[in-house]
């Protein structure tokens, strides 16, 4: 057998998490205006279907932004044909086109899984006068 | 652990690894020792800490004390004593293997520790024996409980080692490697990296 396969090449590490951050950081962020948890929003998603690229749009209501730094979450839930639908989007995925704030929510909580229990008129949140 | 975009956008997880630089400490031969390795020293390490055989052992590769000292074999390129041995060994797209000390998990039962399914359900007479490991085997013959008999113990803390993990990124001025998924160990723990 050809003795290139079997080359081992070695080095000894460790893990810091210093080190993490320097690749967190490495990370281009997208420029998303500010939102929280009872706006709101519409979502431009990148869709790749083959070589074809399209734009499809998402708009339901944040109810949660989770994580810090470069792995962000945000989850926005909309109710499609009387089924709830909850995506999660990471802050800084490249397939986020842009994301429009449609309106700003009077909200008393950050996270908002109590919607979830909630129908019709109960399921409304209350509109931010600006 | 964190997590990177590839280029379609896709959210990888993976763990960053500081890879080098390693010095050349030693080189075993056919002829001296029987066999051909290389032994890469990694990670600073006070003067006042290093006993003196140790001592001498760095000066004669003319390097500072280290902490960590491997044999490899098989290394393609001819070492020298006190070359450096870097980062840029490796190219994204790679695949490496890793090898490390799992976490130890302490004394655990078999559920854990060897994927035992327990007892299935809450009825037919069962209560309190939902995670018991079972019969050991028979009676009368053997009289014994056979050798490597799958049962409660120490678990964790195994030298273990992941296969064909890609590398998605290679940073050579901070001498980092970032490896897709989960890798063997707690953070800071020392691993070794096998192409």
């Amino acid at each position: 057998m050809q003795s290139d396969f079997y080359g081992i090449k070695i080095v000894v590490i460790s893990k810091k998490m210093d080190l993490v951050k320097f690749v967190n950081d490495q990370v281009t962020h997208n420029a998303l205006p500010s939102f929280k948890a009872g706006d709101t929003v519409t979502v431009h998603y990148k869709i790749r279907e083959g070589s074809k690229e399209r734009i499809q749009q998402y708009q339901g209501v944040v109810i949660t932004r989770s994580g810090s730094g470069s792995t962000q979450t945000f989850t926005v839930r909309k109710v499609s044909n009387s089924i709830g639908v909850e995506r999660i989007f990471p802050v800084n995925s490249p397939n986020i086109d842009k994301v429009e704030v449609n309106s700003r929510g009077v909200v008393r909580r950050a996270k908002l899984f109590y919607l979830r229990e909630l129908t019709g008129k109960k399921a409304r949140i209350k509109e931010k006068r600006v | 652990m964190t997590s990177v975009y590839s280029a379609e956008g896709k959210n990888i997880p993976c763990t960053v690894i500081e890879a080098g630089p390693c010095v050349v400490t030693q080189v075993r031969t056919v002829d001296n020792d029987g066999y051909a390795a290389v032994q890469l020293a990694y990670d600073e390490k006070k003067e006042k800490n290093t006993s003196k055989p140790m001592k001498g052992h760095f000066a004669k590769a003319s390097t500072t004390p280290k902490r960590k000292l491997v044999e490899f074999k098989g290394f393609e390129a001819e070492k020298n004593l006190g070359d450096v041995v870097s980062v840029d060994l490796f190219s994204e797209g790679d695949f490496v293997d890793v090898v490390g000390t799992s976490k130890g998990k302490g004394f655990q039962g078999v559920v854990k520790r060897h994927g035992f399914a327990g007892v299935g359900g809450q009825t037919h007479g069962q209560h309190n024996r939902l995670r018991a490991p079972g019969s050991l085997g028979a009676s009368s013959w053997p009289s014994k409980v056979f050798k490597g008999m799958r049962m409660a113990g120490r678990m964790g803390g195994d030298r273990v080692k992941i296969q064909n993990l890609e590398i998605l990124k290679v940073y050579p001025e901070q001498n980092l490697l970032v490896v897709s998924g989960s890798i063997p160990g707690a953070k800071g723990s020392y691993v070794i990296l096998e192409k």
